[in-house]
């Protein structure tokens, strides 16, 4: 269903003004994590200097590894899980897709690991600002996938996060992925449950399998084309428990601490003639425009798609059942793709059979090009026109390129 | 500190690698890894990189291995055992797994998974001073693969990737010295050893699991399929590499090194290539070219231990 | 799909991530049939020196304590047999044995 906008809370909380890369990092204490993999790269640097504060003076008793690259990262972090360790990592850009043949091991061999990315653009050319290739490219390693837009949402996600991973009928690797600078250096006023809530509401509890001496196993056989496919079934499997498992997760959440966000957000989408999709930090500045374009006459619309893996198709559907055109904004280039939008390929394919709601795929924001609120107001211009003339566009719209 | 292993009845019966496996007829792979596991028992845990080793003792859905045993992937035993290490250390801290019962954690590696793809996970874990015993078991090069050098190949070497031609004649580049690596990080134990020498070989498994700290322990593998000779030689093989000094068993331990087996009188080196197929292409001169670099080897390791724990070469044997 | 793998457990009968629940199962995987030749061992020659067992790479010599008497009088508490499902022929306890008491046999067709 589609959820409401995060209200103001606190039971027992504290207000702090954090970045969301401090966020984690007081999220990953409060969860009371056993081992941290440390790897730097900007922009998420600071979670792992924040975290190593906190080791340094007591305040999480944790190993904290500082591994010699991101593949030994997620490897070390593997390994601790392995043995029933609650385990954390967190990278960005080039670091995600070095430790790339790790994400699918990790998701196969099914441990619950919890990882922070602060989305970065992808080499080459090397640039550390923000966009989404780097978490498009590791969409179907198998790991469930969250886009969170704020600070606060970057805390209470990575709560979600664990109890969702460690869920028994899902033992799936989570990442909380949020906006390199953008969300990862901003600082916003943030609820931080603190430890006894945290753990009351992903309690720890080893619910996978793990290497114990007292009952043997093998873990990683090599597996032939008898079995090999079955074991990746389960997987799929796990994905479609997981979708369930996540809505409990956020009614859960909600009744627990206040704050609902619902697996895809909407923003005056009931009555709008044209809306867009975006997902992470993208959400505040559309919604400030959906107010504006409304304000002159045009009524506009926005969505937010938080869970990204799996997806959230019947929350889509009705999210945009009264829409006749839809604009994704993809931070992401799928080169060579028609359209070059990753989510809009998605989108489309997921809605083709149940809606005629047409999709305008736009790419906008790569390497941090900014995306003004007067860019906004163009696109709803756009779209309204795509609506008004029944257009059905199947070509990309690089928004904002100098062409 | 005493150890439990001083003669070859010392050896524990139990096998905790189970027979059926899938490696080659004659792989001395399977005997240095029973006796691995014999001196660790059951209290350990073992990583396993990609290769022979791994991919022949656990076919889906059957598994040689009678302890917890985990493969990750080709390049990362070290830094998974450093995480299984990490684990268990927090856990046992926060009083979730009993602390009083050592486990060991083990993680084993081809010379492919050590030398080449897995350095940078092994020199990260050693640096770091996890307690995690590393056994290279060395075929001088990716056997699993089908018999590529690998930088453990040593010179004059057939493989398919240096193969003999008219232009080039086989493996051209010295053998890493992984000891020399290993001591450079400042590690408590490392050593080499040989499965020809079970009982030296065991006691250096001891140790390495012993210490409060990373080991290293590197053992010589003969390979029937990748050096070219009968199964039935594959023991043979390893004792004339100590024997005519292409292999030496020393040790390192808090600083000292020392030969661990000494070898007063060295076989020449055509004793040890000669048996093997992979150096049936060479040539008189090349020969003595490996000698003088094997010479050279003994003289700088002499030098090290400071005396002549290897001596010098006799011909009429 | 073949009947034979029609058989084959179902996907929710694996265990989950296909972790292997068995130690040691592959005793079941007979190795006879790589074999061209066997070891036979002469107990009365064999002097216990524990150097079969220790080089076998597949566990295929077992140690027993079995007391045997040599025809010549000398005892023993253990005893040294093969198990003939894993071996796989490969010489090397015949090679290595100190006394020459294991001979390699052609196998029977």
């Amino acid at each position: 269903m589609i959820g409401v906008a995060p209200k103001e809370t606190s039971r027992g909380g504290l207000l702090k003004a954090l970045s969301a890369n401090e966020a984690v990092a007081e999220a990953v204490k409060d969860l009371d994590v056993d081992v941290i993999a440390a790897y730097p790269i900007t922009p998420q640097t600071t979670v792992v200097e924040k975290l190593a504060e906190y080791v340094a003076n007591g305040l999480l008793d944790a190993e904290f590894v500082p591994v010699e690259s991101e593949h030994s990262a997620l490897s070390v972090v593997l390994g601790a899980s392995a043995v029933g360790a609650r385990s954390f990592t967190a990278t960005s850009s080039q670091g995600l897709i070095y430790m790339h043949e790790m994400l699918h091991i990790a998701s196969g061999l099914r441990l619950p690991i919890v990882m922070s990315v602060a989305m970065r653009a992808l080499s080459a050319p090397i640039s550390i600002w923000n966009d989404h290739s780097d978490v498009m490219n590791v969409r179907d390693s198998g790991w469930i996938i969250y886009f969170v837009s704020s600070a606060q949402e970057a805390y209470d996600t990575t709560l979600m996060a664990y109890r969702l991973a460690e869920d028994p009928s899902v033992l799936l690797p989570v990442m909380v992925a949020y906006d390199g600078f953008i969300a990862s250096h901003t600082i916003e006023p943030v609820s931080v449950e603190g430890r006894d809530a945290a753990l009351d509401f992903a309690p720890k509890r080893v619910t996978w399998e793990t290497l114990d001496p007292k009952n043997p196993v093998t873990m990683g056989a090599i597996t032939s084309p008898d079995y090999y496919y079955e074991i990746k079934y389960q997987q799929v499997d796990a994905m479609k428990k997981a979708l369930e498992r996540a809505r409990d997760v956020e009614r859960e959440f909600g009744n627990r601490f206040g704050r609902g966000y619902g697996l895809v957000e909407g923003y005056m989408v009931e009555d709008a003639e044209a809306a867009l999709l975006v997902t992470a930090s993208y959400w505040d500045n559309v919604r400030i425009a959906v107010d504006l374009a409304r304000k002159k006459g045009l009524k506009a619309g926005a969505l937010k798609l938080r869970l990204y893996r799996p997806f959230p198709r019947e929350e889509l559907l009705d999210s945009i059942k009264n829409l006749k055109v839809l604009g994704v904004i993809d931070r992401a280039i799928s080169y060579g793709a028609t359209p070059s939008g990753p989510l809009a390929v998605e989108i489309i394919a997921a809605i083709r059979e149940r809606s005629n709601v047409a999709v305008q795929s736009i790419v906008a924001g790569i390497g941090q090009r900014t995306v003004y609120i007067e860019d906004y107001l163009k696109l709803f211009e756009r779209l309204k026109e795509i609506g008004d003339r029944g257009e059905r566009p199947d070509t990309t719209l690089f928004y904002g390129v100098r062409a | 500190m005493s150890f439990k292993i001083r003669t070859i009845r010392d050896i524990p019966r139990e096998e905790l690698i189970a027979g059926g496996h899938n490696l080659c007829a004659g792989c001395t792979a399977g005997t240095i890894v029973r006796h691995l596991l014999k001196v660790a028992g059951r209290n350990t845990i073992v990583v396993t990189a990609t290769g022979c080793v791994e991919v022949s003792t656990t076919p889906y859905p059957y598994t040689s291995w009678h302890v917890p045993w985990i493969h990750v992937a080709f390049e990362n035993a070290a830094a998974v055992a450093a995480g299984i290490e990490s684990g268990i250390k927090a856990l046992a801290r926060k009083g979730l797994v009993d602390s009083k019962e050592r486990i060991n954690v083990i993680a084993l590696a081809g010379d492919g998974g050590t030398f080449d793809i897995g350095f940078q996970a092994l020199s990260g874990m050693l640096e770091r001073g996890h307690r995690v015993l590393y056994v290279v078991y060395d075929n001088e090069a990716y056997m699993n693969t089908g018999i590529q050098r690998s930088s453990a190949t040593p010179p004059g070497a057939w493989t398919t990737t240096t193969p003999v031609g008219s232009r080039l004649r086989g493996e051209h580049r010295p053998k890493k010295s992984l000891i020399d690596i290993a001591i450079a990080h400042r590690i408590p134990y490392a050593a080499s050893a040989n499965p020809a020498y079970p009982v030296d070989m065991a006691r250096k498994f001891e140790k390495g699991l012993s210490v409060e700290g990373p080991a290293l322990v590197h053992v010589l593998m003969p390979c029937t399929t990748g050096w070219k000779f009968e199964p039935r030689y594959g023991i043979r093989i390893a004792r004339l590499a100590v024997e005519t000094g292409m292999w030496i068993n020393w040790e390192y331990e808090n600083g000292a090194l020392r030969v661990t087996v000494k070898v007063p009188r060295r076989k020449p080196v055509e004793a040890y290539l000669r048996m093997q197929g992979r150096f049936s292409h060479l040539t008189k001169e090349e020969i003595e070219e490996i000698q003088r670099m094997v010479d050279l080897e003994v003289e700088r390791v002499n030098k090290l231990v400071g005396e002549t724990a290897i001596g010098p070469v006799v011909r009429d044997y | 799909m073949s009947e034979e793998l029609q058989r084959l457990p179902k996907w929710f009968e694996v265990p989950i991530g296909g972790v292997v629940k068995e130690p040691g199962n592959t005793v079941r995987l007979e190795k006879s049939g790589w074999r061209t030749e066997r070891p036979v061992r002469d107990q009365d020659a064999c002097i216990r020196c524990r150097l079969c067992w220790i080089y076998c790479p597949d566990a295929a010599v077992l140690e027993l304590d079995k007391p045997y008497t040599t025809t010549r009088g000398v005892s023993y508490s253990v005893t040294y047999e093969f198990n003939y499902e894993l071996c796989k022929g490969c010489g090397i306890c015949a090679m290595e044995c100190s006394v020459g008491a294991i001979k390699m046999v052609p196998e029977e067709l």
